[in-house]
């Protein structure tokens, strides 16, 4: 007997914006059911680590657990993916057939690994990053000692990932069809560095590169086929080919939703395809597709940790507020990354930069701040193992400051002005569906 | 309007025993102008954001009114915090960024984990010899019989000082120190000594150097005066003997204020000192609570390179900058009942050590000995009381201490 008096607030996706969501809700006073509805088996747990120190074995799998800040007492429905929406009946069906009335909806549904779209797709020894389940599986493949290691796409996973196929001594190639990795994220002028780095430590990186198939041996993959037509030999393969939005549940829902994310206005709440909110379902994190007012309205979805926490606490608040005083989200984009001995962090969106300048440290070193331009504008700043910096940048780029930001600073007589060098057009490389990455819509 | 002279009344040495309720009206004001055009930054959250902003230069410090000496190493010694010297001459505490960096790196390098770890013992047998020391008196006086001799042999230690050169060291580094004072005021005579002392210093530093070069040591010293690649010097000689006399005197200076402050606060909590006697596991909380409540160093001075909006003011270009790290560390924006002494708060984030780039290399080594002092203290002084409070203070308003602080005792255990 769980459908009792009223249905209460059904909080769809259980990783870290459905947790800290439904931990929000609780600190506002929220007393009435909580329902927690996810995908996978587990409890929620930490990402981050997955491609880092799980791949490397220095912590397992499943000792990613997130501690839990507020006793929840909620209902949790794991293991059960959401499947349908009816709005008009204000029920939610999960794939076990199960329905779930609600009364209020935060979504936070995330998204999922781009799997590899090209021939050779069923063979063992391939692999994505995303779940707890995917991070134990590759790391156990990792342990065995591969011959070669492929990882196609040089984001932010596929790097993490190669850094970390170094550090367990085994053969790296990393293939990208941009000229450099990371070239979406922060532009080639910064991504050479990092290929620089990554050479240094022994990857074999082919930027400009793409994989036009995948193929085996009793069902073991062996070898990948380069677009130019040269063959490689692997015997494991890690996809790091970015995320689609996790939406297809939400089909029939008449929400404005596909795989890019599902579009809210700048209170969070859901957009419908008649182009109104609905007062009583809200996104945050992965999913979400929002107006930043930090970037003129511009509709973004951010895939970062801190927008999971910070954006999932702002929905809740104005899931509890009236709607009179419902705040608009403010977000500025921010990740941290290591790899190859380098603590990388951006703070702002890169999108449609046409300048960059170098303003602390120097890019010989391998340790810099540079800050990203648009229009005279400060958009974004970059830290190559120089991140106390970056919060003074980061409050610039916040208050639109002029590019760049500060002419006078210490450690800036060398000030060395850069074309951020962003692709400018998607290649059609290793892809089916329309591409996404992160914090790019 | 705020108050124009806030500043000067911190300098003021009637206010040294009490600073606190000076600290307080500032924090009305987070960034407030002084009449000499400078800017005092005082609540928390403005000194931190400030610590990291780019824009703060501890290089190009304004200018000093008093004639150089022609020797810069000479005249920074003399005019530690406004005088302008040439760049390559300067101690790593007044660079900045990309040198700043260089340099801390070689002394980060040389203050490994294992060299802290030996300090450790050696720390601890100092300690008790001192006290033993006071067997038999009713009166320990703590400056001169601990807080002051401990430092320099364990920097002595660390540096690779030889043991017979000790006591001369020793003097050195006490009038040094007066010298370093940052509103340090010197007749002709006064300065005349000093430079004479930093004269002897520097030549004794630099024959050491050249012995640490021939015969290698498991030390500091040899290790900065380590050929690196190419067999060139991994630092220059001027480098070599700025740094060694900053790790002297800021590394000692700074101790004695922060063992004796540690002691006065504990004697003046009668129940914590009880309960760190009885605990000496709790050691690491109360000498964080010491660092927020009593730091060691109260400000530290910078100066805008360009225009700074914060906390709601803009500092100009130009503008020397006095960063009131005691004054954040009670605020109460941040840190609830700041002026209460609790080794139980959590989150005790506070400016002891300073911040940012120029945060304390010493940390590690300071909290060790200010532990080690404050245990054994508490476990051997039996019955200890304090004889004057307030007790007389040093002349300095930043680097703030008791000159001494006299403690009767029922004995020695």
């Amino acid at each position: 007997m769980t459908e009792v008096q009223r249905p209460g607030i059904v909080v769809v996706g259980a990783s870290l914006a459905g947790l800290r969501g439904a931990e929000a809700l609780r600190d506002r006073g929220y007393d009435g059911p909580l329902t927690l509805v996810g995908d996978e088996p587990h409890r929620p747990y930490d990402r981050p680590p997955l491609s880092k120190h799980v791949l490397a074995g220095e912590l397992p799998a499943d000792a990613t657990a997130l501690p839990q800040l507020t006793r929840l007492r909620a209902q949790w429905r794991l293991g059960r993916p959401a499947a349908a929406l009816d709005r008009e009946r204000r029920v939610l069906h999960l794939a076990d057939g199960a329905t779930l009335p609600y009364e209020k909806l935060l979504i936070a549904t995330g998204a999922r690994a781009r799997t590899w779209p090209g021939d050779g797709a069923d063979l063992a020894g391939i692999f994505t990053i995303r779940t707890r389940d995917d991070a134990r599986d590759l790391r156990a493949a990792l342990a065995k000692t591969p011959g070669r290691v492929l990882v196609i796409g040089a984001g932010l996973i596929g790097c993490e990932a190669a850094s970390c196929c170094r550090d367990l001594g085994l053969a790296v190639t990393l293939v990208d069809p941009n000229p450099t990795p990371l070239a979406r994220l922060l532009g080639t002028a910064i991504g050479a560095t990092l290929a620089e780095r990554m050479r240094g430590a022994g990857v074999d990186f082919r930027p400009k590169t793409m994989v036009r198939a995948l193929s085996g041996e009793a069902g073991q993959v062996r070898r990948a086929h380069f677009a130019g037509g040269e063959v490689l030999e692997t015997d494991l393969v890690i996809v790091a080919l970015g995320a689609t939005r996790d939406t297809g549940w939400l089909a029939a829902a008449g929400l404005a939703a596909d795989a890019g994310g599902l579009t809210c206005d700048g209170a969070c709440r859901a957009i419908s395809i008649a182009g109104e909110p609905d007062s009583d379902i809200y996104a945050a994190g992965d999913v979400a597709r929002w107006p930043n007012p930090l970037y003129g309205d511009r509709p973004m979805t951010v895939e970062h940790w801190g927008n999971a926490v910070d954006q999932a606490r702002h929905a809740a608040a104005n899931m509890m507020a009236a709607p009179s005083a419902q705040q608009p989200y403010r977000h500025l984009p921010a990740f941290w990354s290591s790899q190859f001995g380098l603590n990388i962090k951006l703070a702002g969106h890169t999108a449609g930069a046409d300048a960059l300048a170098l303003v602390q440290g120097s890019r010989a070193s391998h340790r810099f701040l540079a800050v990203y331009g648009k229009a005279g504008r400060s958009i974004a700043a970059v830290s190559f193992d120089e991140a106390r910096w970056l919060p003074a940048y980061a409050e610039a780029v916040a208050a639109g400051a002029r590019f760049p930001p500060f002419p006078d600073a210490i450690d800036q007589p060398r000030v060395e002005r850069l074309e951020p060098g962003f692709p400018a057009a998607r290649p059609p490389a290793h892809r089916a569906a329309p591409a996404l990455e992160a914090s790019h819509v | 309007m705020s108050d124009e002279t806030l500043f000067a009344q911190v300098l003021d040495p009637k206010n040294r025993a009490d600073p606190y309720p000076l600290y307080a009206r500032m924090r009305e004001t987070p960034v407030s102008r002084q009449a000499d055009g400078s800017y005092l930054v005082s609540t928390h959250a403005a000194l931190s954001s400030l610590i990291f902003d780019p824009r703060l230069s501890s290089e190009d410090l304004p200018p000093s009114r008093r004639p150089a000496t022609g020797n810069p190493l000479k005249d920074w010694i003399l005019n530690p915090i406004r005088n302008r010297v040439v760049n390559a001459h300067r101690p790593l505490i007044f660079r900045d960024p990309p040198d700043h960096d260089t340099l801390r790196g070689f002394v980060m390098k040389e203050f490994t984990i294992a060299r802290v770890r030996d300090a450790h013992a050696k720390v601890a047998t100092l300690v008790d010899a001192l006290i033993d020391k006071c067997r038999g008196r009713d009166t320990v006086c703590l400056v001169d019989d601990l807080s002051y001799p401990l430092p320099v042999a364990v920097i002595c230690e660390l540096l690779g000082v030889p043991e017979a050169d000790e006591r001369q060291f020793h003097a050195w580094a006490t009038r040094l120190a007066t010298a370093l004072e940052p509103d340090a005021r010197h007749d002709e005579a006064g300065r005349r000594e000093i430079a004479a002392t930093f004269d002897a210093i520097s030549d004794y530093m630099r024959r050491l150097i050249r012995e640490k070069r021939r015969h290698p040591a498991d030390d500091m010293l040899s290790g900065l005066a380590a050929r690196g690649g190419r067999g060139r010097p991994v630092m220059g000689d001027i480098d070599l003997i700025s740094t060694a006399i900053l790790l002297l005197v800021a590394g000692h200076e700074t101790t004695v204020n922060l063992i004796t402050n540690g002691m006065l606060t504990l004697l003046r909590h009668p129940d914590e000192l009880e309960k760190l006697k009885a605990d000496p596991e709790r050691a690491p909380r109360v000498i964080e609570e010491i660092l927020r409540y009593e730091p060691p160093v109260h400000f530290r001075t910078r100066k805008a390179l360009g225009a700074i909006a914060v906390a709601g003011a803009t500092i100009p270009a130009g503008s020397p900058v006095v960063l009131m790290l005691a004054a954040g560390n009670r605020d109460p924006a941040r840190f609830t009942q700041p002026d209460r002494f609790d080794p139980e708060r959590n989150d005790n984030q506070h400016f002891g050590f300073g911040g940012g780039l120029h945060y304390c290399v010493g940390a590690p080594l300071a909290r060790i000995e200010a532990e080690i002092a404050l245990v054994t203290l508490c476990r051997r002084l039996v019955a200890p009381r304090l004889l004057d409070d307030p007790p007389p203070y040093r002349p300095g308003a930043s680097l703030r201490g008791p000159k001494n602080l006299g403690i009767a005792i029922a004995g020695i255990a």
